[in-house]
C-alpha cells in the first residue's frame, strides 16, 4: 500500500516559487496499478519521483505499508522500491545477470541465491536464461531490454514498483506485447505499483485505478471505467477523448454482456419451429442452430422461416462470426462492423456455444451507469445520456 | 655502413639508455595516473573546483619543458635532488595531469544521465556508483588520456638530459655538442620508435581493460 499525505514540491526558479505538485492526497491499495495521467508538466513524475526521493519533497509525508518514510534511509528506502525508468538505464558494463542480480547484490544475498533468482526472473519476462544471462546490454532489443528493466526491478521482491512512463521508448506494437506479459505477471505477483503515463490508451488498459494529474494537483482518481465515463470536468473529459465511451468497450469482456439462456434449433427441426421458437423468444432476425454436441453451425433467418416449407438443415446461412467469452467489447464491436451484423454467437474453447451477445445488450450495459447515477446526480448529466 | 657500424658498436650503450628513458616515463606517468585520477573523480563533484583544478593543469602545460625542469633545480636543490632523476619524474608527472585529470573529469561527467538515474533509484550510494557504473564506464577514455600523456612526454623526457636524468636524450644532446649526426640520429629515431611502440601497447592494455560490455 501507498499513502501520500499531502505531499508537495516547489521548486524556486529565477522566475519565483514553482508549484510543481500541490497537497497531493492519494492511497493505492496493496496489489493494485495505479497510473498517473495527465498531459506534459502536469506533475505526475515530479509526485512519482518523490515517493523514492529522486526529487526530495518540500513537505507532505509518504507512507509505504503504512510505514511513514520520512525517517528511513534514502539508499535503504530505494533498495526497497522497484524503479523502472523510460531511458531503461541497464548498465553496459555488466551482462544481463549482473544487472538484474545488481540489487540482490547491494543487499547482501548469497552468490546461489542471487544467480538463481536472475534466471528465475528470466524466465518470468520470458527471456531463454541460457541465451540471455551472459549476455551485454548493447546485444538486445529495446523491448528486451526494457524486460531486463523489469526484471531488476522486481530482483529483490519489492512490496511497491515505481514506473515513469517504462513503455515509451518501445515500438508500439512491441509495447502492446510488453503490456500485455506485465499484466500477466501482475497477476501473479499481485505487486503495488505507481505508474506514469500520458497516453490515456495505456492508462484504460493498466490501471486498476487512475489518478488523473493537471497543474500539479490530483484531478480525479477514480477506476478508468468511471473516468471515461463520468470524467469530471470538461478538461478531463477533452483529454480522455471524443470516443471514450468506445475506449470503455476495451474493459468489459462479453462474459459479463452475452445472454447466457438463449434458445436454439436443431438441424433436424422444421422451419416452423424456428419461426415459432423465434417469435417465442423476440428474436426479429435469426435463431441459432446446433449440432448434437451444441456447438453452433449456422443460423436461420426469419425471412427464409417465414416464406419457405422444411427442415432447418436445408436452409441455414453459414455463420460469419464467433467470440469467446474472455474477448473484449472492442474486438466484438470491430467483427460487427466487419460482418454487418447485429449479434454474435459465443463459443467456449471446445466450440461450445455458450450464449450470445447483441449490439442492444452492449449500449444497455455501457448506458447502464448512466441510469444509475440519473437518480444520485442529476447535476452530472451531459446530453451524451440521450444517445444511451 | 658507417651508421649501422656505430649501432652495433654503441648496442650496449643504447640498450640502457632505452631502458632509463622507459623507466622515467613508466614512473613519472604511473605516478601521474595514481594522482589525476583521483583528482579528475573528486572534481566531478563540484563545479568550481573543477574550473579551477582544469585551469591550473592547462597552464601547467604551458611552461616549456625544458624551463620547468629548469625550474625544478633551485627548488629542489633544498632536498638534494635539484638535479638527476627525481626533478625529471616531477616534471614530467605535472606536465601529464592535464591529459589524464580533465580526462577522468570529462569521461566520468558523461555518463548518461540515465545510467545515473536508475544507479541512484534503484539504491546505490554515491560511492557505489562510482565504483559499479561511471568508472568502469570511464575507463577507455581514461586510458585514452593516460596514453596522451606518455607519448607526449616520452618526447618531453628527451630534455631531461640537459638535467642529468639520462635516458635516450643524452644521445640527442651528446650528438649536438659533439658536432656527430650519429648519436643524433640514433637517439632522435629511438625516441620516436618508443613512441610509437609505447602507443600500441598502451591501446592494448586499453581493450583489456575496457569492459567485455562496452567493446566496439
Amino acid at each position: 500500500m501507498i499513502k501520500l499525505d499531502n505531499l508537495t514540491k516547489i521548486f524556486e526558479t529565477p522566475n519565483g516559487p514553482v508549484t510543481a505538485a500541490d497537497h497531493i492526497n492519494m492511497e493505492v491499495p496493496t496489489g493494485e496499478i495505479c497510473v498517473l495521467l495527465g498531459p506534459s508538466g502536469c506533475g505526475k513524475t515530479t509526485t512519482l519521483k518523490m515517493i523514492n526521493r529522486i526529487i526530495p519533497s518540500t513537505s507532505g509525508r509518504v507512507f509505504i505499508n503504512g510505514e511513514d518514510t520520512t525517517d528511513l534511509n534514502t539508499v535503504e528506502l530505494r533498495r526497497n522500491i522497484g524503479y523502472v525508468i523510460q531511458q531503461i538505464g541497464l548498465f553496459p558494463n555488466m551482462t544481463i545477470e549482473e544487472n538484474i542480480a545488481i540489487v540482490p547484490k547491494l543487499l547482501g544475498w548469497p552468490v546461489d541465491k542471487y544467480k538463481a533468482r536472475a534466471k528465475e526472473l528470466l524466465e518470468m519476462v520470458a527471456l531463454d536464461p541460457s541465451v540471455f544471462l551472459k549476455r551485454y546490454p548493447r546485444e538486445l532489443s529495446g523491448g528486451q531490454q526494457q524486460r531486463i528493466g523489469v526484471a531488476r526491478a522486481l530482483a529483490a521482491d519489492p512490496p511497491v514498483m515505481l514506473m515513469d512512463e517504462p513503455f515509451g521508448a518501445i515500438d508500439p506494437i512491441n509495447r502492446e506485447v510488453i503490456q500485455d506479459e506485465f499484466l500477466k505477471m501482475q497477476q501473479e505477483l499481485r505487486k503495488t505499483i505507481m505508474f506514469v503515463s500520458h497516453d490515456i490508451d495505456e492508462a484504460v488498459k493498466m490501471a486498476d485505478r487512475i489518478a488523473i494529474f493537471r497543474g500539479g494537483r490530483l484531478v480525479q482518481y477514480d477506476t478508468p471505467d468511471d473516468i471515461l465515463a463520468h470524467p469530471k470536468d470538461d478538461f478531463i473529459e477533452s483529454f480522455v477523448g471524443d470516443d471514450r465511451a468506445l475506449k470503455r468497450l476495451r474493459l468489459v469482456q462479453v462474459g459479463h454482456v452475452m445472454e447466457d439462456n438463449i434458445a436454439v434449433v436443431k438441424p433436424q427441426d422444421t422451419l416452423k419451429v424456428a419461426l415459432e421458437r423465434m417469435d417465442q423468444h423476440g428474436y426479429s432476425r435469426a435463431i441459432l442452430m446446433v449440432n448434437e454436441r451444441h456447438q453452433p453451425v449456422g443460423y436461420v433467418s426469419r425471412g427464409v422461416a417465414q416464406t419457405t416449407q422444411g427442415y432447418c438443415a436445408d436452409h441455414y446461412f453459414g455463420l460469419k462470426a464467433t467470440t469467446q467469452p474472455q474477448d473484449d467489447l472492442r474486438k466484438v464491436a470491430s467483427l460487427m462492423f466487419n460482418h454487418d451484423t447485429t449479434w454474435l454467437p459465443c463459443i467456449d474453447h471446445n466450440g461450445v456455444l455458450v450464449g450470445h451477445v447483441t449490439q442492444r445488450g452492449i449500449t444497455h450495459y455501457l448506458g447502464a451507469t448512466y441510469h444509475r447515477d440519473a437518480v444520485a446526480a442529476p447535476v452530472l448529466e451531459h446530453s451524451h445520456k440521450a444517445n444511451a | 655502413m658507417d651508421f649501422l657500424t656505430f649501432l652495433t658498436v654503441n648496442s650496449n650503450l643504447l640498450l640502457k639508455l632505452t631502458l632509463e628513458h622507459i623507466s622515467l616515463v613508466a614512473v613519472a606517468v604511473g605516478l601521474a595516473t595514481l594522482t589525476g585520477v583521483p583528482i579528475g573523480i573528486a572534481i566531478t563533484q563540484n563545479e568550481r573546483a573543477a574550473r579551477a583544478v582544469l585551469y591550473v593543469c592547462s597552464i601547467i602545460i604551458t611552461i616549456p619543458s625544458i624551463a620547468l625542469f629548469g625550474i625544478m633545480i633551485p627548488v629542489l636543490s633544498m632536498i638534494g635532488h635539484g638535479i638527476g632523476y627525481l626533478p625529471a619524474v616531477i616534471a614530467v608527472l605535472l606536465y601529464s595531469q592535464l591529459p589524464i585529470v580533465r580526462n577522468t573529469y570529462t569521461a566520468i561527467n558523461n555518463v548518461n544521465p540515465a545510467l545515473r538515474e536508475a544507479a541512484r533509484g534503484i539504491g546505490m550510494s554515491p560511492l557505489q556508483r562510482l565504483r559499479r557504473v561511471e568508472i568502469p564506464l570511464a575507463i577507455p577514455v581514461i586510458m585514452a588520456g593516460v596514453r596522451t600523456a606518455v607519448v607526449m612526454n616520452i618526447g618531453v623526457m628527451a630534455i631531461a638530459a640537459y638535467i642529468g636524468a639520462g635516458g635516450l636524450g643524452v644521445l640527442i644532446s651528446r650528438g649536438i655538442s659533439q658536432s656527430d649526426p650519429r648519436q643524433l640520429i640514433a637517439g632522435a629515431i629511438a625516441v620516436s620508435i618508443l613512441a610509437v611502440i609505447a602507443d600500441y601497447c598502451l591501446l592494448w592494455l586499453q581493450k583489456r581493460l575496457t569492459p567485455k560490455g562496452l567493446a566496439v
